[in-house]
């Protein structure tokens, strides 16, 4: 377990994430990948603040929690994102009757 | 170390394994659960990465709460049946992640990371183990943290301080974005109906 083999996994959950995202038609589908990209993230943000050194660190040594605290923000946006997305293929699928990405042409309905 | 890196190697093949299944499972719901999966994992390396609030966050809000709302949107929207198809950007897809896999590696294992200085290993590795509470003057001694160290040190009370401190401002941002959330949730669900 080192620094390097973290953030290798971290950037293959990113990319398996990418190729998710792009690749599926299925808005439920899209919106799971996506949360795998912020998982990847999330793991990089923790993996730094355990093992570099912050910029800070000789005049407060609570810097080496940065990571973390990015890591508590982008959990929290990522659940508000997520509220709201579920929210919309909701409503996309009371208009449409479907939740298909390549038969969604418009957004009002 | 072993069982650190033993563990290390098994929750990576379970994490990479489990997102492959998830956007390539043709059944939606299979692709939730294995959804989940992952998201234990990552809890697993938060722990090795010994940042155990956040690896207690992580299973409380992505396990406890997005899986199942996912689980819910699978059920309510019926499509399980026409499944997770893929679209026609095929090549796109697979390529351009492909290469911002490769530009990433060869950044990772190219660059010299500032590692944390001997002098301060011992105090940040336990102002991180200890995220969750205030480190005392007495904890401090045990680590053999003195001085100005210690001076320093004992203000800090880990996360709670610095989201309360330097991080204040990005944590009402953050609540009121959460607000604002809230009503775009209740707003969308509500649709038209006697508006």
């Amino acid at each position: 377990m080192s620094l390097d083999s973290m953030l290798i996994v971290a950037a293959l959950l990113f990319c398996v994430g990418l190729y998710g995202a792009l690749a599926r038609s299925n808005v439920i589908a899209v919106l799971m990948s996506i949360e795998l990209m912020f998982n990847g993230v999330n793991l990089t943000f923790v993996a730094l603040a355990r093992y570099v050194a912050p910029a800070g660190l000789q005049d407060n040594i609570a810097a080496v929690l940065t990571g973390q605290i990015f890591a508590v923000f982008v959990i929290t946006v990522a659940a508000a994102e997520i509220a709201l997305g579920l929210g919309i293929v909701f409503a996309m699928y009371r208009s449409n009757g479907t939740v298909d990405l390549t038969e969604a042409a418009q957004l009002r309905n | 170390m072993l069982f650190q890196d033993v563990a290390f190697w098994v929750i990576a093949v379970v994490a990479v394994a489990a997102s492959v299944g998830v956007v390539v499972v043709r059944d939606l719901f299979r692709s939730a659960l294995l959804l989940a999966l992952v998201f234990v994992a990552v809890a697993g390396f938060f722990v090795l990465l010994s940042a155990e609030f956040l690896a207690v966050v992580q299973v409380l809000i992505y396990v406890g709460a997005i899986s199942i709302l996912f689980i819910f949107a699978v059920m309510l929207t019926q499509d399980v049946r026409r499944g997770n198809l893929p679209n026609r950007l095929q090549v796109p897809a697979v390529v351009l992640p492909v290469l911002l896999f490769a530009a990433m590696a060869f950044t990772i294992l190219a660059t010299d990371w500032p590692q944390i200085p001997p002098s301060q290993q011992g105090l940040a590795n336990l102002v991180q183990t200890q995220s969750v509470s205030i480190v005392g003057p007495e904890t401090l001694q045990q680590a053999g943290v003195s001085g100005a160290a210690q001076q320093q040190a004992v203000q800090t009370a880990g996360l709670a301080d610095l989201l309360l401190g330097d991080f204040v401002l990005p944590f009402e941002m953050v609540s009121v974005l959460l607000l604002a959330a809230l009503i775009g949730a209740l707003a969308l669900a509500r649709g038209r109906q006697g508006a």
